[in-house]
């Protein structure tokens, strides 16, 4: 048994923290992380809370091989309802924080409630305790971090927090550990805000020592990093030049939003990607990437660490920024740059940057940004609305817009309730670029017809982590399928949603997809755990997993409707590109879809359904 | 007749000094050119051609020894790469 068999239960509103057991009936059903996290989740809350209200509560949850030896078993999930969305919200974090709470003797805390004033949760194994945090509200993430580990004297100290933007219930707000790693999408900063929690710090001197085989589960995970060292992706592109070398691919192919996805081809993506970043500057004669880095026990080490350029117009004067730090990746250097059209590098590093130091979701916040510059170029929003003039493809808006958001100023309250809200609030609710209220990520859903239907059914809303569908529309991964074919694409979704909730509720990170399958994943989990962790069991338990979500979010109120996508994507097609024509063919896929995960044509899982799952 | 090879990531180095900035380099290649004769005229390792895109459309390695390049087509090539 890899789980320590322990919860951590806060109450906000009694100030009380409570050990209990960990419920090992329903562990054995969906193992860690996401799934479990999942079903303690929506077995305690009323689907129709509101998000932001002390009735919601927020779960942070370690899979069974966080803090093991297994390559990149080192991530942690945030569940909760998401505020940007209305439904199920899940985000998963790398760094060393999910390592930590493991060390310390916990699978999972359970937050609830709402505290009367500012406080943060300090663990040290056993020892939990609520300490006021008025000093620390109205600081950003990193000052957050600096002050908890000189307070509690203890440079090792791992600190999950929120920044202003979670304060300030920017409905993207993000939870952010580590400095620049982020649990980042549907806004669960907002709900940490919320409850006046500023921050979780933890301190785990205990290890993982609980395997249940342990000289097996040293045999698979050994087994597993070598293929990871060996494969040419997770050995060596990742390593060199992480998720950004996607720029110049997804863009050459016509299937980079942008401009609010008014086009699939940016300008200027070759200025902002990868090959870009590895370049020496003219102004220093510095490469913009300083090195990669790698969260805890991973042995791909994608992370960026990059230097901004000192005399960018974004930092002239602000030397604290000036320092190695995190980014770029590639959704955030899309968002941040070819959704609004802006092709100047070190303005997107100075907003990441800002981002994480505040804690926002780059993709929401940059895609949001590109529909305001939108509304800006029709008319329909004024430089004396907004405060500056915001054309597409302004750097200096860009910048500006970040820190206005991020510390809830002028129209950056508006802007910090995104996409589809502002949209929404301008008479022009069409063209928010959002499914369920969440913006796209990187891929445009006409050229990728899998990726759209993992879209429009993704129970996050828009997300590219649920079903990576370019993995094997562009990469190849495990099979290479055209891009441009509905035919057999519902079946293969169905495939990746199903083995992804597996990862994501297991403590391995996403990326080790690259190079295994699950027959590399199964070995490990099943010398981890006690019990059936057949590939069977597991496959049938990431489809548990997706149809408890479903169900959460049927009855929060959405319906086989929102399975869509916005209009521009269902009726403009791609002006250029491989896929110059196309449109996204969600109506020819939806119906195969639900019939392949057994759902009624309204997509409500069928009785036999839940039945056949246990639910 | 003139296309556009286009060359990333790893295979950046196979481009001429002054190339390697825009990752792309406009060629004169004989008439009756295929995808898989300019990649070994190119001297590219075979290890590194991994994702293939004629005018942003995949070509399958099966597929590289027949296809014909024209006037201004575009070449991209990358080595085995992903990420997300």
């Amino acid at each position: 048994m890899a789980w320590t068999r322990k919860i951590l239960r806060i109450n906000l509103t009694q100030g009380s923290c409570v050990s209990e057991p960990l419920n090992m009936a329903w562990a054995a059903q969906y193992l860690g992380q996401r799934g479990l996290a999942s079903k303690y989740l929506v077995s305690e809350i009323d689907p129709l809370v509101d998000p932001l209200s002390p009735e919601n509560k927020i779960i942070y949850a370690t899979g069974p091989l966080t803090g093991t030896m297994a390559s990149t078993g080192g991530r942690y999930s945030v569940v909760t309802k998401g505020p940007l969305t209305g439904v199920i919200a899940c985000s998963n974090s790398g760094g060393f924080f999910g390592a930590e709470l493991k060390f310390a003797g916990w699978d999972m805390i359970i937050v609830e409630g709402k505290s009367p004033t500012p406080v943060y949760l300090h663990i040290e194994n056993e020892l939990a305790e609520l300490l006021p945090a008025d000093d620390l509200w109205g600081t950003t993430v990193w000052a957050t971090e600096a002050t908890l580990k000189k307070r509690h004297q203890d440079p090792l100290l791992r600190v999950s927090s929120i920044g202003r933007a979670g304060e300030n219930q920017v409905l993207f707000a993000a939870i952010v550990n580590d400095l620049h790693r982020a649990a980042g999408r549907s806004g669960v900063g907002a709900v940490m805000g919320s409850k006046n929690l500023k921050a979780i710090a933890v301190r785990g001197t205990r290890g993982v020592g609980n395997i249940a085989d342990p000289k097996a589960f040293m045999a698979a995970a050994t087994a597993g990093k070598k293929m990871l060292a060996e494969n040419a992706v997770t050995g060596q592109g990742l390593p060199t030049y992480g998720t950004q070398v996607l720029m110049n691919v997804i863009n050459e192919m016509g299937a980079l939003p942008t401009r609010n996805h008014r086009d699939v081809e940016f300008e200027g993506a070759r200025k902002i990607s990868a090959e870009a970043m590895h370049e020496k500057r003219a102004s220093d004669g510095r490469s913009h990437l300083v090195t990669n880095q790698a969260c805890f026990g991973c042995t791909i080490a994608c992370g960026r660490i990059s230097r901004i350029d000192e005399t960018h117009f974004s930092v002239e004067t602000r030397p604290e920024y000036w320092g190695a730090n995190g980014g770029l990746e590639y959704e955030a250097a899309w968002a941040l740059g070819s959704a609004n059209g802006v092709d100047d590098l070190e303005a997107l590093q100075f907003a990441n940057l800002l981002c994480n130091e505040d804690g926002m979701d780059p993709i929401s916040f940059g895609a949001t940004v590109g529909a305001v510059m939108e509304l800006y170029d029709l008319g329909i929003l004024s430089k004396e609305e907004i405060g500056l003039e915001v054309p597409f493809g302004s750097a200096a808006a860009l910048c500006k817009l970040a820190e206005m958001t991020a510390r809830g100023e002028g129209f950056g309250k508006i802007l910090g309730q995104g996409s589809k809200r502002v949209c929404a609030r301008y008479g022009r609710p069409e063209l928010s670029m959002t499914v369920k209220g969440q913006e796209f990520p990187a891929y445009d859903g006409r050229a990728l017809q899998g990726m759209g239907l993992a879209y429009a059914t993704s129970n996050r809303g828009a997300c590219h982590l649920r079903g990576y569908m370019v993995s094997s529309e562009v990469f190849g991964i495990p099979v290479k399928t055209d891009p441009r074919e509905t035919e057999g694409k519902p079946e293969m979704l169905k495939a990746f949603q199903d083995a992804t909730a597996v990862v994501d509720s297991s403590g391995l990170c996403v990326f080790t997809t690259f190079a295994w399958t699950m027959n590399d994943i199964q070995p490990q989990i099943q010398a981890a755990c006690e019990g059936d962790w057949s590939q069977d069991s597991l496959l049938q338990m990431g489809e548990r997993i997706w149809n408890l979500e479903r169900d959460f979010n049927l009855a929060a109120g959405i319906t086989g409707k929102d399975d869509t996508l916005p209009p521009r994507l269902l009726n403009e097609p791609c002006k250029t590109g491989g896929s110059k024509g196309m449109v996204a063919e969600i109506g020819k896929m939806l119906p195969v879809y639900y019939s392949a995960r057994g759902w009624t044509a309204d997509g409500v899982p069928t009785a036999a359904t839940r039945a056949r799952l246990g639910l | 007749m003139q296309i556009t090879l286009k060359l990333y990531a790893f295979l950046t180095d196979y481009l001429p000094a002054d190339a390697r900035r825009s990752n792309a380099l406009a060629l004169e290649i004989p008439e009756q050119s295929t995808v898989a004769s300019l990649i070994a005229a190119r001297a590219l390792p075979p290890r590194l051609v991994h994702l293939v895109l004629l005018n942003g459309q995949f070509v399958p390695a099966p597929q590289r020894d027949a296809q014909r390049l024209s006037a201004g087509d575009v070449l991209a090539i990358w080595p085995p790469i992903a990420g997300g």
